[in-house]
């Protein structure tokens, strides 16, 4: 990105961090955490210990960050090297991202940009215009693609609550600034867990490793009588609602199931982990010594902040997650898909000059999209 | 500690204070030596701990779960801590493992049947105690199952291979999961074996005791029979080659031990990729957690830290060095070979 729109950017965000200051608040025992930040253009900071609201502000302005990011652990030491922080625990963490649901809407919106000659197309193989194969992704999340991330998101909260017991005020969910959300869950008795523990309980929340005889099928001499049924709790009823449908259909489709055999039933719960498993990143879940991005915080992917869903199903990322001022600047937009911002349209422009607001020229510029006029 | 009656002093040994038990009971252990009545009992632990060598559970003299004759209670305890003496005393290391493991099976049949005991619930209290006392997990009754917070049943589960053992095989109700007394016990097995093990390797050793030669002889002569392990001249420092001797037999090597060999190698060059399959053959290998890990110490996971080989000092504390002359008093063993001799 050339230095016009790298300046343009930090003094926009500047700008945000300086009048926003009441949405960037440090998490609960901050001075555990450990913070990082990343300037434009620059590499990463780390292992920084910050105890409370001041002085992350003034770390904000006096640094004007692309992206700032907080530990999900708690260290005795967290601004020492990594192998001395002395881990004491960790909250756990889900990411959801349109990206990884593998939704049909996807290919209306991804494009690719070459890293050669920036030419953008829909082909994500190769540039058709220099043949390089230095492609960046970029898309611009749709309706669908928020709408099927809030499902997953409330198939995972039901989960951690029936499953699990945990509280619901215990589970906060974030718009990731991104194309996704961020699920964070306090104080629960996974805290001390370890990232093999964390990796087991990824695979039951995504279905995964499930076996026949957990439900109910048997290698030899199955019945029927060990299948599960409704009123039960967990994946047990969860299977029986999405394989029975209903209570009337259960003793059919057993025959059915018992016919078909062990390894097709097999196969059966191994899509069901498409299905009805959660889609979350387990490499995420597992880690417990990364930093996430700060509730609060600017996505430089988007222009968008990271912010607190009060309530998930009426939340639109588009209204609710731009906080970019919005007087006008000129760009040069190459951007081949149209999109909503605040509740204005834009889009979708080849190569024009245009007079936009500020949000919208940032969301473009960060999307790679646009450069300043 | 736990209040122990004379029933489960007798099942569970591990738990009694050695010496306490001596004491209270009017006895030294210069008695077993040279008292004719006495020194049968030496033979008898000797006769425990071949018995474990040979990976079969001793039978004890308990019969019905329940102490058979006013004599039998002692003889099942002395027996027990007298083969940790003679243990001790010969200093066989492959031996205490056997010993421990087998010793483990055995509390294990009892801790099974005491928690399954539904006529009497000052038996299945104890075992519920046991446990938690011992392995920090909560075990509930709740009608024929029993329910252990999700978080403590992964602690233990993950070191299980088994598909059945996963949480999503599991009945998970509550934020617990529900087992049956032989799965609840089951699940500290590894536990078990380990809390035996350390009791024993941290107790005092005695000096010689008159009396007690010939066994502690027999017992060097015979842990020769497991001695796998014979240290070759190599371009890797023992403590590195009995860790991948460890993995190649597929057993399990702790942690600290992974850390160290993982470490090692990668400060000698070797990529996160190279390393990764050594470790798939430890019963417990997952190959996305392995990764994980691997690029965790190697610092390409975010971090950036790189993780350095612990000395030859600290290996010694967690029982993984197994220096010779070759190691010429080097404090890492990164500089295994490089010491000028
Ligand atoms: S002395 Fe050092 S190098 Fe040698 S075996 Fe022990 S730990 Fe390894
Ligand atoms: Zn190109
Ligand atoms: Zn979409």
């Amino acid at each position: 990105m050339n230095e016009n729109n790298l300046k343009f950017l930090e003094e926009s965000f500047k700008k945000y961090y300086f009048e926003h200051s009441e949405l960037i608040l440090v998490p609960e025992r901050s001075s555990e955490r450990e913070f990082g930040f990343q300037k434009f253009n620059s590499g990463m900071t780390r292992h920084i210990s910050i105890k409370d609201d001041k002085e992350l502000h003034l770390l904000c302005m006096q640094n004007t960050p692309s992206d700032v990011y907080c530990s999900n652990a708690y260290y005795t030491f967290p601004n020492l090297p990594m192998n001395e922080k002395d881990w004491k625990e960790a909250d756990l963490i889900f990411d959801i991202d349109a990206k990884d649901l593998n939704l049909s809407c996807r290919e209306n919106h991804t494009i690719s940009i070459c890293n050669d000659c920036n030419e953008i197309s829909k082909n994500h193989v190769k540039c058709l215009k220099c043949n390089s194969i230095k492609l960046e992704k970029k898309s611009l999340p749709c309706k669908n693609c928020i709408n099927s991330s809030k499902i997953e998101v409330t198939k995972l909260s039901e989960i951690l609550i029936n499953d699990f017991k945990i509280n619901k005020e215990n589970i906060h969910v974030y718009f990731s600034g991104n194309e996704g959300f961020h699920v964070y869950v306090y104080n629960s008795q996974f805290q001390q867990i370890g990232s093999r523990e964390r990796s087991d309980l990824v695979d039951y929340i995504m279905f995964n490793g499930a076996i026949p005889e957990t439900f109910g099928m048997k290698k030899f001499k199955p019945n029927r009588s060990s299948f599960p049924d409704f009123g039960k709790s967990g994946w047990q009823e969860r299977f029986s609602k999405q394989i029975f449908g209903s209570k009337s259909k259960r003793s059919k489709i057993i025959s059915e199931l018992l016919a078909n055999g062990y390894s097709s039933f097999q196969k059966t719960l191994d899509d069901l982990s498409n299905s009805i498993g959660v889609k979350i990143d387990p490499n995420v879940t597992m880690d417990i010594h990364r930093i996430f991005r700060m509730p609060g915080s600017i996505n430089s992917k988007s222009g968008l902040t990271k912010i607190f869903c009060k309530d998930l199903s009426k939340f639109d990322p588009y209204n609710d997650a731009s906080y970019i001022a919005d007087d006008s600047v000129e760009v040069i937009a190459n951007c081949p898909m149209e999109f909503k911002l605040k509740n204005k349209k834009f889009g979708p422009y080849t190569n024009e000059k245009i007079t936009i607001p500020r949000f919208a020229a940032v969301y473009m510029i960060c999307k790679k999209l646009a450069t300043l006029a | 500690m736990l209040a122990l009656g004379q029933d489960e002093i007798a099942k569970y040994p591990f738990l009694a204070d050695a010496g306490q038990y001596l004491k209270d009971k009017g006895f030294t252990l210069e008695q077993f030596g040279v008292d004719p009545d006495l020194k049968e009992l030496i033979l008898k632990a000797y006769e425990r701990i071949q018995v474990a060598a040979d990976g079969k559970i001793y039978k004890s003299d308990l019969i019905d779960n329940q102490v058979s004759k006013e004599a039998a209670l002692p003889r099942e305890v002395f027996s027990f801590l007298l083969a940790i003496v003679l243990l001790k005393l010969s200093g066989m290391h492959t031996l205490i493992k056997r010993f421990s493991l087998a010793e483990a099976r055995r509390a294990e049949k009892y801790l099974e049947k005491d928690l399954a005991n539904i006529s009497d619930e000052s038996k299945n209290q104890l075992a519920v105690r046991v446990i938690d006392d011992l392995f920090s997990v909560k075990v509930e009754k709740q009608d024929d199952y029993f329910t252990i917070p999700v978080s403590d049943y992964l602690k233990h589960s993950i070191n299980f291979h088994e598909r059945e053992w996963k949480l999503i095989n599991r009945h998970v109700e509550n934020g617990n999961v529900l087992l049956s007394p032989h799965e609840t016990v089951r699940l500290i097995r590894k536990e078990l074996g380990t809390y035996i093990n350390s009791k024993i390797v941290n107790a005092k050793t005695p000096t010689m005791i008159p009396g007690f030669e010939d066994s502690v002889n027999k017992l060097v002569l015979l842990s020769k029979k497991f001695k796998t392990f014979t240290v070759t001249t190599g371009e890797y420092p023992p403590c590195v080659k009995h860790a991948l001797e460890i993995l190649e037999k597929g057993e399990n090597l702790p942690h600290s031990g992974r850390f160290m060999l993982a470490t090692f190698l990668l400060s000698k060059g070797q990529t996160v990729q190279q390393i990764a399959p050594l470790f798939k053959n430890a019963p417990d290998y997952n190959a996305r957690v392995t990764l994980y890990q691997l690029n965790h110490l190697a610092g390409t996971s975010g971090s950036g830290t790189q993780y350095s080989c612990p000395s030859c000092e600290k290996l010694k504390t967690q029982s993984l060095c197994f220096a010779t002359s070759e190691c010429n008093n080097i404090i890492n063993p990164l500089q295994f070979g490089k010491k000028k001799q």
